[in-house]
């Protein structure tokens, strides 16, 4: 078996792997290599060919392609490894970690640090309990914009969409675009589960209309997906009685929501928040394993890329100073409590003992037209944060500064009125 | 014209706009600031949109590759935009920022590559 010896491993070569080993390699670390199972390097990004990645970042609306090789054209640039087409199988707690590729068969390599920048993938038919047949031409909106996008197919001619996530809404136009049919979007949720400005600019610009709290109950076809039927759900949601409808399609389009791609993290004995379906992390994003961090959408799903390449970044840092110092235990902690209408908070935990200014990131659990976000140590509220227009699928972001000597509670209280 | 409704997008507020001619002025009612006045006047008048799409190449690592215009186009003109770039057929290698085609259909935009395919 080869054997090789590395400071920083990033496993998985998308935005977050490109930033974390770019910052890596800034902070002086020297050997620093990144393991990718495509055949590119990028991720996600190369098949988002749509704009509005970068608004944070570069102030203006890139494509998710164009995001991607401003990273790609800066580290090749550099003397930064990388192994590209190669699957990272096991990563253990003594920070080793076993690869093969078609070239070098098995590979041992031995890290100073790693950061884990796998990524998240889609919700599948097989995770919704559909009803009916399992035929051809059931896809995941990933898999139709990797089809359309990069290999040049069209998976279909009528598609019925289910699920009002981004991707959903951004395929719908997609396929339109294409000359494809879109019947229509149906969601069980009674709000929309992407962007607002995604609802505007991909359905109602194509006309395409949107169903809430709407399902499908049944897939028609044994070969080939041939129909689908759908149905209104009431409050409890429970499909109103003779509310069902029949839909012919040749392509069910599923959009029902992304999970981090934890395997290796779990395989590794990494704790994993419920919430997140992440690793649950410190302020350097250092998982529960002294020296393994995780970063972009494996740690979270952040959605916005420029969040996914800053959390990167402070993955890296946390990294560097991680294989230059002495100490290689773990700290002690005390954590951050999410309350009121926040949904969850990363990082879960800080450092004890250390006065220090964290970057957080949070998703609410309902809309609201503004709130304010108390953060408070042993009762007391140390700072306040105001926003307006409150809605899940946008994550908040903030500095704040915390003591390191008690609990830190997060919550966000609706504002008085007016 | 007629009147329009539309849904603000100048922040995720979401506004519901009416947009209306009214004595050779044009209203915009239900905006909350100016950025959504704005916005309903030249979605009234004149919806511009980005154009980002693919084009066919051969000899790269994938069969598409991802362009979009260096500025917005007329909402109008995108079917008859894409119709165009639908026609052609490229070869890697492409550096991204190379222009795929120069002032597509009149409108002053050129379509540009988002990403480089190198020769496989
Ligand atoms: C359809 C869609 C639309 C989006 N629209 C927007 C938008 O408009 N604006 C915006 O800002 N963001 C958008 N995003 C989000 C953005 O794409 C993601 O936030 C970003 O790609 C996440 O980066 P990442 O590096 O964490 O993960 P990824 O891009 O998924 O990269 C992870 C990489 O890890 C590799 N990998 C995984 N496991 C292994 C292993 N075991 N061994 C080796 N390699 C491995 C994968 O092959 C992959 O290349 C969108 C995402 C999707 C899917």
């Amino acid at each position: 078996m080869k054997k090789m010896q590395i400071d920083v491993a990033v496993i998985g070569g998308g935005p977050a792997g490109l930033a974390a080993a770019l910052k890596a390699r800034k902070e002086g670390v020297e050997k620093v290599l990144i393991i990718e199972r495509d055949v590119e390097l990028g991720g996600i990004l190369q098949q988002c060919i749509h704009d509005g990645f970068g608004i944070h970042r570069f102030g203006r609306r890139m494509t998710g392609t164009e995001y991607a090789q401003t990273f790609i054209d800066e580290l090749e640039q550099t003397d930064i490894g990388v192994l590209l087409d190669t699957m990272v199988l096991e990563v253990t707690k003594e920070k080793v970690i076993y690869a093969c590729n078609n070239k070098d068969g098995m590979m041992e390599i031995t890290c100073g640090a790693i950061i884990l920048a796998m990524g998240c993938r889609e919700r599948s038919a097989s995770q919704i309990q559909l009803m009916g047949y399992r035929p051809a031409g059931v896809l995941t909106a990933g898999t139709v914009q990797r089809y359309i996008n990069l290999e040049g197919y069209l998976p279909g001619k009528t598609a019925v969409i289910l699920g009002s996530g981004d991707i959903g809404l951004i395929m719908a136009r997609r396929m339109k675009l294409e000359g494809m049919e879109v019947k229509g979007v149906y969601e069980i949720m009674p709000t929309l589960g992407g962007l607002t400005r995604n609802k505007v600019q991909c359905l109602e610009d194509y006309d395409i209309p949107l169903h809430l709290s709407s399902t499908i109950t049944k897939v028609h076809g044994k070969k080939r997906i041939e129909g689908v039927t759908v149905a209104v759900l009431d409050k409890e949601r429970k499909v109103i009685p003779g509310s069902e409808e029949y839909i012919a399609c040749d392509l069910l389009v599923l959009a029902v929501g992304l999970i981090p791609e934890n395997e290796l993290s779990i395989g590794c004995g990494i704790e994993i928040d419920p919430k997140t379906q992440g690793p649950v992390v410190d302020e350097h994003f250092m998982t529960s394993v002294p020296g393994i961090f995780a970063c972009g959408n494996v740690a979270v799903v952040f959605d916005l890329v420029d969040y996914v390449s800053q959390s990167a970044e402070i993955a890296a840092e946390g990294a560097a100073a991680f294989i230059q110092s002495a100490e290689q235990s773990s700290p002690e902690y005390v954590s951050i409590v999410p309350s009121g209408n926040v949904n969850f908070v990363v990082p879960q935990r800080i450092t004890a003992g250390k006065e220090t200014e964290v970057s957080i990131f949070l998703r609410v659990k309902k809309p609201d037209r503004r709130g304010t976000l108390d953060i408070s140590e042993n009762g007391n509220v140390t700072q306040s944060r105001r926003f307006a227009t409150l809605a899940p699928p946008e994550m908040i972001t903030c500095r704040i500064k915390v003591s390191g000597e008690a609990e830190v509670v997060l919550d966000m209280k609706e504002a008085a009125n007016g | 014209m007629d009147k329009k409704i539309f849904t603000c997008i100048a922040c995720p507020n979401g506004c519901r706009l009416t947009v209306y001619e009214e004595d050779g002025d044009i209203v915009v009612k239900g905006a909350s600031c100016d950025k959504g006045i704005d916005h309903g006047i030249n979605e009234y008048t004149n919806p511009m949109r980005m154009l980002t799409t693919t084009v066919a190449i051969t000899g790269a690592s994938h069969r598409r590759l991802s362009v979009a215009g260096n500025a917005e186009i007329p909402k109008s003109k995108m079917e008859e935009c894409l119709a165009q770039l639908y026609d052609l057929q490229l070869t890697a290698p492409v550096e991204k920022g190379q222009v795929i085609i120069r002032d597509i259909c009149g409108t002053g935009v050129d379509v540009i590559a988002s990403r480089s395919m190198k020769k496989r």
